[in-house]
């Protein structure tokens, strides 16, 4: 069938520095750029193109330009180009639209919204680079009470503590599994993590058996609903175990790993079959209830032998909170919500872009919702979905997290460049792919070596918002909305987020 | 604070061959993490082999059995097990004198389960490995998202009949039920979204109760030696029902097999 779709890029290549070395036809996995030997010239094929703009970037005469094509339908404000091209899709193939990263409608970003506070005379403000700031975070449950008792001036702390995680800086690496992204990638990410002194997570992916021992100190493993690649000896060589129940890129939905991803890594790590589709159904069909969801954090807690804090990721959504109580209630250490714009690797489309909460809001209800309830202390929080930025992270905790995920982020880091087609498998960065081909490109340890210094990058100007604020323990900033205001927010959204105004 | 003491020694012999000590447990008035302490310490302790009476719904037994070393145990439960029985068990041996509750065998790896009773809802839930023999019935959504690799392939033998939603998405693995009792197969909605394994049942099955994306056909003669096979493990470990061999094995069966390893393939565009 002829496809009434237009390509969605423009290919501007200049003749006069074109160099015919076709690297640009070596990078383009999605074949979009092919040599004819006859005339002598590189031609492109624009449907082809994802607007990764790998040949750009590694185009050594910089002779091609990739821009948004200025074709168009009539504009038309309900009928946008978007809504033509993805009915044209349907109606020529009857499939369900798929897509990858996060969520990219223009919903409100409330961090843009929100503005941190200075010291200014009365408080002053510290000094980063001569005073100690203390990002170290811990991450579990605290108990109620700490009973302490001094014997001959050694102190001994009588209360039975829960395992926590210790954090070297409020960010951790968010789950994106190997086989979604690449062993590379998946590498990168661990030994950034152990360098940084934060964790990586495993995603439902598994963790290769020749990682465990290096890695598995900084290795949040996931068990979501597919099960893959999970035995004891997975579950405890780990820092911490997070049980996924929702994503934010697709609450409510499960996922399929199609077979082509399924190479014989991929399939010894996951333990499956070879180039079958691994299928994450949309619940884990253990689990229809609290009390179920109960059982299997403490089933998770016996196979660790109550050694490591069992976190549960759930997508941030209507009447969300009431949830997430009953899941503390339920035992979980560690609660990571995941809001409207967290990625993924493939997703309905329909599902990505309309499906779930912004973070923001959801950090606060949740975090104000537990201190009502009196059992915030019974577990930390992790915010993910859309953090881009170090005051990011500042105003995430301000509104009440005790840490990020960041997920698109650190592949940016890595050298994405969102182009939204992780779903096909043959992303040019070599991060979302599993053709060795491609993953080549992708170096462990230039990739970690960026990793680490976004991480450190973020911390000095973590610092020093601490510092400016007069603050200098995260701890005191947690949920401390008395340093940010709004700008340009509803009565509703100041409500629900919980602070005041801009010039209040 | 629980960093330093993760990783320890991730090599460990894979077969620890059941060491001859034993040891008793009377389970009365212990609460579940109590009895599964004692069991823990009895395992490093040297005792391969343990009996526990008066076993009243206390859960996860087995589970908290992981060591490097890969010691093994011979568990011997008296009474009713609660939930989550032999969940991720890692290649031990449990075997049960009463009824099993919901759970059992969940995400289980390795080694072998034998109640002597019946079993529960979501039983062999997304098990990899090791093998399950329940003489009676069992509830709904038995064995969801089984799965196989390699050498592993779990198999599961049930005595009656199983409820809703059995093999849904199962990926691998063998299920057999032999519906003693002659009461016919009752579930709905066996194997949506199969796409591995294989499902035999002893009688028959109507079409009206399976999935879309499940084929079913008469057994073969390489189904007949499995199923031989499986048939006399069974009855091996459950002689109360030993003396109809002869019966049980040249009865009909149906082999239930997904149409397609890739059921969702066409559902999506690009």
């Amino acid at each position: 069938m002829k496809s009434f779709v237009f390509p969605e890029f423009q290919i501007i290549r200049d003749e006069q520095k074109c160099g015919q070395c076709r690297g640009c036809e070596r990078q383009c996995a999605f074949g979009t750029h092919t040599y004819d030997p006859v005339a002598d010239r590189l031609i492109s094929d624009e449907t082809k193109c994802a607007g990764c703009q790998r040949c750009v970037i590694f185009c050594p005469k910089h002779a091609i330009v990739i821009r948004p094509t200025p074709s168009f339908y009539r504009p038309n404000a309900s009928w946008s180009r978007e809504k033509l091209d993805d009915l044209k899709k349907q109606a020529e193939t009857g499939g369900v639209i798929l897509t990858g990263s996060g969520n990219d409608k223009p919903f409100r970003i409330y961090w843009d919204h929100m503005v941190l506070n200075a010291s200014q005379v009365t408080n002053p403000s510290l000094d980063p680079l001569r005073e100690p700031m203390e990002l170290r975070t811990f991450l579990g449950a605290k108990p109620d009470l700490m009973d302490i008792s001094s014997q001959e001036g050694v102190v001994s702390i009588n209360t039975s503590l829960s395992p926590n995680l210790m954090v070297e800086t409020p960010v951790l690496f968010s789950a994106m599994s190997y086989g979604a992204i690449s062993y590379n990638a998946f590498r990168s990410l661990a030994t950034a993590a152990c360098k940084s002194g934060t964790y990586f997570n495993t995603g439902e992916g598994g963790l290769p058996k020749e990682m465990r021992q290096e890695f598995g100190r900084c290795a949040i493993v996931q068990v979501a609903s597919g099960r893959f690649g999970i035995d004891a000896e997975y579950l405890n060589c780990s820092a911490a175990v997070e049980i996924k129940v929702g994503q934010g890129a697709k609450p409510g939905i499960g996922g399929h790993l199609p077979g082509e991803k399924v190479s014989e890594l991929v399939a010894q790590t996951r333990m499956i079959p070879q180039g079958t589709d691994a299928i994450s159904p949309a619940p884990h069909h253990d689990i229809y209830s609290i009390e179920d969801l109960s059982m299997l954090i403490t089933a998770l807690k016996e196979a660790t032998n109550y050694e490591k804090p069992i976190s549960v990721k759930i997508a941030a959504v209507h009447n969300f909170a009431a949830i997430a109580s009953g899941i503390v209630r339920a035992g979980a250490d560690i609660i990571a919500i995941d809001g409207l714009r967290g990625g993924t690797g493939a997703a309905p489309k329909a599902i990505r872009d309309n499906v779930g909460i912004p973070i923001e809001l959801a950090i606060s209800s949740l975090d104000r919702r537990l201190r009502g309830e009196g059992i915030r202390n019974r577990c930390s929080i992790i915010a993910a979905g859309g953090i881009r930025c170090s005051a990011d992270v500042v105003k995430a905790i301000a509104l009440g997290a005790d840490a990020v995920y960041i997920g698109s982020a650190a592949l940016i880091a890595m050298g994405c460049t969102l182009c939204q087609k992780c779903y096909t498998g043959k992303c040019n960065w070599g991060i979302c792919t599993t053709d060795p081909r491609l993953t080549g490109r992708l170096n462990v340890e230039i990739a970690s070596q960026r990793l680490s210094n976004l991480i450190s990058a973020w911390s000095h100007e973590i610092a020093e918002m601490l510092g400016g604020m007069g603050i200098n323990a995260l701890e005191s900033l947690r949920g401390n909305r008395d340093h940010l205001r709004g700008v340009g927010l509803h009565e509703w959204e100041l409500d629900v987020l919980g602070i005041k105004g801009a010039g209040e | 604070m629980a960093r330093a003491d993760l990783c320890g020694d991730l090599s460990g012999p894979e077969d620890a061959p059941l060491r001859p000590e034993e040891a008793e447990i009377d389970a009365t008035e212990l609460e579940t993490r109590a009895l599964n302490d004692r069991l823990r310490e009895l395992l490093l302790s040297g005792v391969g082999r343990v009996r526990i009476k008066n076993v009243c719904g206390q859960r996860y037994i087995g589970t908290r059995l992981y060591t490097p070393q890969h010691l093994k145990m011979d568990i011997e439960i008296f009474g009713t097990p609660g939930n989550d029985l032999a969940a991720f068990l890692f290649g031990h041996r449990i075997t049960v004198h009463g009824n099993a509750q919901d759970g059992v065998g969940n995400t289980m790896d390795a080694g072998e389960v034998v109640v002597h009773g019946r079993a529960g809802d979501v039983l062999c839930f997304s098990m990899r490995g090791g093998e399950i023999y329940v003489r009676d019935g069992c509830g709904y959504r038995t064995a969801l998202h089984m799965k196989e690799y390699e050498d592993k392939r779990p198999v599961l033998v049930i005595g009656g009949t199983s409820q809703d939603f059995l093999g849904e998405y199962m990926a691998g693995g063998i299920v057999l039920l032999l519906d003693l009792e002659n009461k016919g197969h009752q579930a709905n909605f066996i194997g949506t979204g199969m796409h591995g394994g294989v499902i035999y049942l002893r009688g028959s099955v109507e079409d009206c109760q399976l999935g879309s994306h499940v084929a079913h056909c008469p057994v073969d003669q390489s189904d007949r030696k499995i199923l031989d096979h499986y048939i006399t493990k069974f009855l091996e470990r459950l002689p109360e029902v030993a003396s109809r061999r002869e019966e049980i094995v040249n009865s009909p069966f149906v082999r239930l097999t997904p149409r397609s390893k890739r059921p969702y393939s066409s559902l999506y565009t690009y």
